[in-house]
């Protein structure tokens, strides 16, 4: 496939692999950010292929793993709401609730549907006019201009039976969240590509600079992993902190402006709760005060409360680079994909998932 | 019905359609009606004398050698996809569970559990489709059963089957017998089945060409046996994909299996879906491929016959077995680092991260 | 995040900007996509779609850059080799 399989080339990997070994003089520790990158890297067996001074840590990026605790609650509540038509991408099912998940309450009756893209679920929502149908709107920015579209088209069709539950999240203020932990160890970030590919990468520029870590826009195939991880090393090298971008095929530095407008508005950005890390401030995006009836939260009048994680569960810590999967004293032995802790076991993007099922089980 | 099955279209329903367009309880009850569906339905699409004995249970001539013995449920939704059906995965199955065995199959039973308000017109077309597929794989259906239950308690139709065939193999196939340095041979491309069944489900729908690859195997497995290849094991590839199947003989076997990302085949268009849908091709569904595991010796005559039957056109060796971690697959990627295979726990679901 | 697949613009279908789709091919597998984001694109663009929309035009040129970059540290490294020769 075209502009996949170049980027997956055995020799040009190798090639950057022996490069990164010739430049590398010092230990490093890089994060990348996005958890479809963390997937690639445990697939391919990347970390394989860079020498051992080099020490790759997985941020926060997975979506479904920072979907607070609250929210999965409150989707598992609409869901099992009689007549409601439920519709969630395919990675929020398994990811647990305090006892259940959204499988489960498919299992036990609940109308709840895989769709592709949010635009169906309004489809859905067209088809099935007698019943409330709510999208769970899941993502970092890269899916926003969809969340936001469904919702435009929505009102542009006068359509009164399709709300969203909202978790949407934003990098740049997790990526600050990290850098200013006392307890960090990153020193140059991978930026997710494709959330650049919408949001474009100027946001990136005031925390290079005032953290002063090099920052390199990063796509996802094995090769572009590579040569991100080679740029961010000569800049960490040299004593540099730009933001440089390797996945110029996809991303501008302005990014997609007509994305951009449509998000702005839809959405404004709000403090989002963040499942084991807890709230950052102006981390997330709600639906603007006009398109307030199309937020489930809202319609379904669901009310507050908090729940705690389990205390052996420490995805937030490994969300935030800190700790690997396996010093968790549960990994393996009492979470599991088949019983997962928390989401950074269920999500297939989750670094604990990607562990368990890419890793010899020690 | 979402599209036709393979024999799709020129016969008409034997039921009286305008006076039974779906079915009712009583079809399942032993009376009338029960026999009318028989008669005109079942007895006349897989017509064969021990059928049309019309008793309880089927008398079979066997030779006195070595059986094997194979049962099997279908519940697969959609009920018609591209490239097959309930019917015809059924059968075909059935049949390659007893070729995994070595063993030429040769008798079938059909039991039927049947949704009240099924339309008359789809049990037809599921039942020409096992027809047709009986034929092709040259097995008989001999003895059968049907159920009607509740509307809602069922989703259309439910069909279960058992299997009889001869073992022709001569020594015993199976994971033990699987011994280090045995290559691992592919008979064709992955994927195609459980790509073609998300094309048509509902909510992911996309357009493309894709068919199931569902057939009956046996054929070029009698191929090899015949030609006196020794099979340590085989394996047809289902639910799960190559990947869980690789996993149970290596788990079985008490083996290591290394295998190599590049040598496995894979249409581009199935490749396509799995970008899109997020999915692993090593575990999406397959229904008419195999792995056998032949020792080093016998692989380039194993891969002779296989390209030469129509079914195994692609055949190709994916890697070796090993001494080492029992149970442990380990995959080379293509830019040449290893991974771990991992069994999955439930089902590939669509993804977006 | 993640998931967002390059694919090849096979037609586009409307004209208002908002409701504008196209059917996209990948590898074969032809799926209808919104491309109210991409107004520039055009048949036989290749798009990098997620979740059923086209967020960006893959720039041909620049995906070449890889490449190029990479031959450039080779030759650089070479020149590196020979120097301390």
């Amino acid at each position: 496939m075209k502009f996949i399989d170049e980027y997956r080339d055995a020799q040009a990997a190798r090639q950057y692999s022996d490069s990164l070994r010739r430049v590398t003089t010092k230990p490093w520790t890089i994060m990348e950010v996005c958890g479809g990158q963390t997937h690639s890297i445990v697939k391919f067996g990347i970390d394989e292929l860079l020498p051992p001074a080099i020490t790759l840590v997985h941020g926060p990026g997975c979506p479904v793993c920072v979907t607070s605790l609250e929210l999965v609650e409150k989707a598992i509540e609409i869901a099992s709401t009689p007549d409601v038509i439920f519709c969630s991408f395919g990675d929020m099912l398994r990811v647990p609730g305090i006892s259940r998940d959204l499988l489960s309450v498919k299992a036990t009756g609940g109308d709840v549907r895989i769709v592709y893209s949010p635009l169906d679920a309004l489809k859905i929502a067209e088809e099935n006019p007698a019943r409330e149908v709510v999208f769970f709107a899941v993502g970092f920015e890269t899916t926003a201009p969809a969340n936001a579209m469904a919702v435009y088209q929505a009102a542009q069709k006068d359509i009164h039976n399709f709300s969203l539950l909202v978790s949407h999240v934003l990098v740049p203020p997790a990526m600050e969240a990290i850098l200013s932990s006392p307890e960090n160890r990153v020193q140059g970030f991978l930026a997710a590509g494709h959330v650049c590919a919408v949001m474009g990468f100027w946001e990136y520029e005031p925390i290079a600079a005032k953290y002063h870590v090099p920052i390199v826009v990063t796509g996802f195939e094995p090769v572009d992993i590579l040569q991100g991880i080679y740029m961010c090393i000569r800049q960490l090298e040299g004593g540099r902190a730009e933001v440089e971008n390797q996945y110029s095929r996809s991303v501008s530095k302005a990014g997609n402006l007509p994305a951009q407008k449509l998000i702005g508005e839809i959405f404004r950005v709000v403090p989002r709760k963040w499942r084991g890390v807890g709230e950052i401030p102006q981390s997330g995006l709600g639906l603007q005060e006009k398109y307030s009836r199309f937020d489930a939260e809202a319609r379904f009048g669901l009310v507050h409360f908090t729940a705690d994680e389990p205390a052996e569960c420490i995805s937030g810590l490994v969300l935030q680079g800190i700790k690997k999967p396996y010093e968790c004293t549960a990994f393996v032995v009492r979470c599991t994909p088949e019983h997962p802790m928390g989401a950074t076991m269920v999500s297939s993007e989750g670094a604990c998932a990607a562990y368990y099922h890419y890793r010899k089980k020690s | 019905m979402a599209s036709e099955s393979k024999n799709g279209n020129a016969f008409i329903c034997p039921i009286p359609i305008e006076q039974y367009p779906n079915v009712l309880l009583a079809h399942g009850g032993g009376g009338k009606l029960t026999h009318q569906l028989i008669e005109k339905m079942f007895l006349p699409a897989f017509g064969n004398s021990i059928l049309g004995a019309r008793h309880d249970g089927a008398l079979l001539h066997l030779p006195s050698q070595q059986l094997a013995f194979t049962t099997d449920s279908y519940v697969i939704r959609p009920l018609f996809f591209p490239g097959g059906d309930i019917g015809s995965l059924a059968i075909n199955g059935t049949v390659n569970d007893l070729a995994m065995c070595g063993a030429r199959p040769l008798f079938l039973s059909a039991g039927f559990i049947l949704e009240e308000g099924l339309p008359m017109d789809t049990l037809w077309r599921v039942v020409q489709s096992m027809k047709l597929a009986a034929e092709q794989a040259g097995v008989q259906i001999v003895t059968g059963d049907t159920k009607v239950v509740d509307r809602g308690k069922g989703d259309g139709i439910f069909i279960n089957t058992a299997g009889i065939g001869v073992v022709e193999a001569r020594q015993a196939i199976s994971p033990a017998n699987v011994r280090p340095g045995d290559a691992i041979v592919l008979s064709g491309d992955i994927g195609r089945h459980g790509i073609a069944i998300m094309a048509v489900r509902e909510g992911l729908e996309f357009e493309s060409t894709i068919e199931s690859d569902c057939a009956a195997l046996s054929g070029i497995v009698l191929d090899l046996i015949g030609a006196g290849i020794e099979l340590h094991c085989l394996r047809d590839l289902t639910r799960g994909g190559l990947a869980s199947a690789l996993i149970e003989i290596a788990e079985s076997s008490c083996l290591h299996f290394e295998i190599e990302e590049n040598t496995i085949p894979m249409l581009e268009d199935v490749k396509g879906a799995c970008e899109i849908l997020g999915f692993d091709p090593l575990y999406v569904a397959n229904e008419g491929r195999f792995i056998s595991f032949v020792p080093a010796r016998d692989v380039d005559r194993t891969l002779a016959r296989m390209r030469a039957h129509p079914l195994g056109a692609q055949s190709c060796i994916i890697g070796t077995a090993k001494e080492g971690d029992p149970g442990l697959v380990t995959m080379r990627s293509r830019i040449g680092a290893t991974r771990v295979v991992d069994m999955l726990s439930g089902e590939q679901l669509p993804r977006i991260c | 995040m993640c998931l967002a697949v390059p694919g090849k613009i096979m037609s586009i279908d409307g004209t208002d900007p908002v409701f504008r789709t196209g059917k996209v091919s990948f590898g074969g597998i032809v799926k209808q996509v919104n491309l109210a984001y991409v107004p520039e694109a055009k048949i036989d663009d290749y798009v990098l779609v997620h979740v059923g929309f086209a967020i960006s035009i893959v720039d041909e040129a620049e995906a070449q850059e890889v490449f190029e970059y990479l031959r450039q540290i080779g030759e650089l490294a070479e020149l590196e080799e020979n120097s301390i020769q």
